[in-house]
């Protein structure tokens, strides 16, 4: 360490910094966010462009590709946000994958073997039924977990390694390796079919709401900084910040209701409403799809969580020091009983999409789901070194991975080509994010 | 510099009695049947080798570790202490030799670590944080300046500053320093006695662990001395010299004794 005290935190002139260096600092931008969202954007241009070019048709940037990613990333995406935590704590969660198989089993159980002979097939409260018991069922393998890494100090990896093992073999015994159908039909709405998205008008209600938020939000951190009489953002730069929100938000509603419902369901659906469909078809826009929905919940609250409660300060301060942390008072076993319980709740939540989604239950559900969590997580720049790590980031990472296996389906990669370039990227990924944080030092 | 020695009334009730405080570890005796005490207002020098218990010791009044046998008193009444939040809650304040700090967070997030300020909602409030860090930093350490950066991008002084901060802040009555200008340069460590002669004088007891027989004779009314985890013994610094100071650490005699 050369600096000393007095010339230590004095900020470089502006002056010496370029347009994008002064721009970034007046909007105080997370450059690794902008780094994601460019990478990302160059994945997607990039596939387009090769299917435009090689294949003669850019099928990527299209509202029904688009649209079917957001939905394929959801089950992966909910999980990867609770694997920041379980990794920033300096663990691991092997078992996600044969969690989610099992707890997809146990609903499929509840909801097709039980329920129906208790209150009648198709009954109302069936899909509420299931959800809960798949979550509590989540939760408390999650606690399970915890409770032995953190009382019994048996190792995450080791527990959970033991965890993918048991509960595939679980599910399989559950329901004797039967494939649990059909799942009941209010239940498979949360999978993100035609009829499991919101539609046009709830998306807009959803993407009004979610803009004004934005637009709110920016001007209050404005006043909170005042009320503190901290330095401002320049007014030009929180207005940028708050346009590009919102902006962002009503565009993904125009992407969303830009895809419509294929002819084959709205046939059916003009059938059972009594329509009758006009020359040129019925457009009915599919609009956001519930499973993504979940998702941006869950992800909200997740970054609430970590940002602005104790209990996310808590985590990133055991990733940081585990000692200081139990030194300053906090109960670090009983706070990993908790990591992994809400591990196990959103593994549990991610079941009933996957589930939803398949219409059935099938103990193979899951299978190597958790590779892809630990990666998205990784890839959003989440270090296994402990400490480090933002839902935002997850989920993009997420989405970098699901998009990169939807273009090199959709430009015609057979699986063994996917597999050699996901697992590259992996690893570039953590490199090009190492070389990132030394470079910021 | 020679510091103007008051002396310490030492007729009331002792702000912290430790008495005969025993724990061991797979065997070890690490404090063996160690008394010791403090008043307000009094800097008590805990000395002794590596591993002769000083941390041990210190570490069962933080609660850190839970002692298997012996009593802790608190002004006077019996306290119970079996984690750092019961430490706190008596007034008790640590400095760690290694700080104890979050690397990964900022400054404000680690000075109230696990005493976190929340808004009405509950939600933590990292400006009312930050507000208040820069009110106790512009006094502790005025050059302070990196606010928004996690305590890594620290200088040892700098991170130093955060910790006596944070002990600082919560209105200590009790202060234990665990080699607080261990890691520090001749001018930081100016500044940490000059804040201990501060806080001696607002009455607060420190017990300062030091290696350094300089800053315990310069800064300490009174030394307990450690050895194999028993307590050598208990002298007023201005009874005894270096020497007699160094034959108890090193050969484990009072001064007098053959």
């Amino acid at each position: 360490m050369t600096d000393t005290s007095t010339s230590a935190g004095q900020p470089t002139p502006p002056a010496a910094k370029g347009p994008v260096a002064r721009f970034i600092q007046a909007t105080e931008l997370d450059t690794r966010l902008l780094g994601m969202i460019g990478a990302l954007a160059l994945i997607w241009i990039g596939f387009h462009l090769y299917g435009a070019l090689v294949n003669g048709f850019g099928a990527f940037l299209t509202p029904r590709n688009l649209w079917n990613l957001s939905v394929q990333t959801s089950s992966i995406g909910i999980m990867a946000c609770g694997m920041v935590l379980v990794i920033v704590t300096r663990h691991i969660d092997l078992s996600v994958g044969s969690v989610l198989g099992f707890c997809a089993i146990v609903m499929g159980v509840t909801q097709v073997w039980f329920l129906p002979t208790l209150v009648g097939l198709e009954h109302w409260s069936i899909w509420i039924i299931a959800v809960i018991v798949g979550l509590i069922t989540g939760t408390l393998v999650g606690a399970f977990h915890g409770y032995m890494i953190a009382y019994m100090q048996i190792p995450a990896f080791i527990v959970t390694l033991g965890g993918l093992l048991v509960w595939r073999g679980a599910a399989f015994l559950v329901a004797r390796g039967e494939t649990i159908s059909p799942v009941d039909s209010t239940f498979r709405l949360l999978g993100g079919t035609p009829e499991g998205a919101v539609g046009s008008t709830g998306s807009w209600i959803i993407g009004l709401i979610a803009a004004v938020v934005v637009v709110g939000l920016v001007f209050a951190g404005r006043s909170q900084r005042k009320k503190h009489g901290f330095a401002q953002r320049p007014m030009w730069a929180d207005t940028f910040i708050a346009a590009i929100g919102a902006g962002s938000v009503i565009g993904a509603v125009l992407l969303v209701n830009a895809y419509p419902w294929p002819r084959g369901v709205v046939r059916r659906y003009a059938a059972a409403e009594g329509i009758e469909i006009p020359e040129g078809g019925l457009f009915i826009s599919h609009g956001f799809a519930i499973p993504v929905l979940i998702l941006l919940a869950v992800a909200i609250i997740m970054a609430l969580v970590m940002s602005r409660t104790r209990f996310g300060r808590y985590v990133y301060a055991i990733g940081g020091n585990p000692e200081a942390a139990a030194l300053a008072g906090i109960n670090t076993k009983w706070m990993t009983v908790k990591i992994f319980a809400l591990m196990g709740f959103l593994t549990g939540l991610s079941a009933s999409v996957a589930s939803a989604r398949l219409g059935s239950a099938t103990n193979a559900l899951g299978t190597l789901d958790e590779l892809y969590v630990i990666a998205a997580a990784v890839i959003g720049g989440t270090s296994l070194a402990g400490g480090v790590g933002t839902i935002y980031g997850a989920v993009l990472g997420a989405f970098v991975m699901q998009s990169l296996q939807t273009g090199m389906v959709l430009i015609g990669f057979d699986a063994a080509i996917q597999q050699v370039v996901v697992g590259s990227v992996l690893v570039l990924a953590v490199y090009l994010d190492n070389l990132y944080r030394r470079s910021s030092k | 510099m020679s510091v103007e020695k008051k002396s310490i009334d030492r007729s009331g009730t002792p702000l912290v009695d430790m008495r005969d405080i025993c724990i061991s570890f797979g065997g070890v005796h690490a404090v063996d049947h160690v008394s010791v005490d403090l008043y307000p207002g009094e800097v008590v020098g805990l000395l002794g080798h590596n591993g002769a218990g000083k941390s041990t010791l210190i570490k069962i009044l933080s609660g850190a570790y839970g002692m298997d046998s012996g009593e802790i008193y608190v002004n006077g009444e019996r306290a119970t202490i079996t984690n750092p939040r019961d430490a706190r809650s008596y007034n008790i304040e640590t400095i760690y030799q290694t700080l104890a700090l979050a690397d990964n967070l900022d400054a404000a997030s680690n000075l109230f670590l696990g005493r976190e300020l929340t808004s009405a909602v509950g939600f933590v409030d990292d400006d009312a944080m930050e507000a208040e860090t820069r009110k106790i930093m512009a006094r502790l350490n005025p050059n302070f300046k990196k606010f928004k950066d996690p305590v890594s991008a620290l200088s040892g002084g700098q991170r130093q500053s955060v910790a006596i901060a944070r002990a600082v802040y919560f209105n200590a009555r009790i202060l234990i320093m665990d080699e607080p200008t261990a890691a520090l340069g001749p001018h930081e460590t100016q500044m940490v006695s000059e804040l201990i002669q501060q806080l001696k004088a607002d009455g607060i007891g420190i017990f300062l662990i030091s290696h350094d027989i300089h800053d315990v004779m310069e800064l300490c009314d009174r030394a307990s001395v450690m050895k194999n985890g028993q307590l050598v013994g208990t002298v007023d610094v201005d009874d005894v010299t270096d020497d007699d100071l160094l034959g108890m650490i090193i050969l484990g005699k009072k001064p007098g004794e053959s």
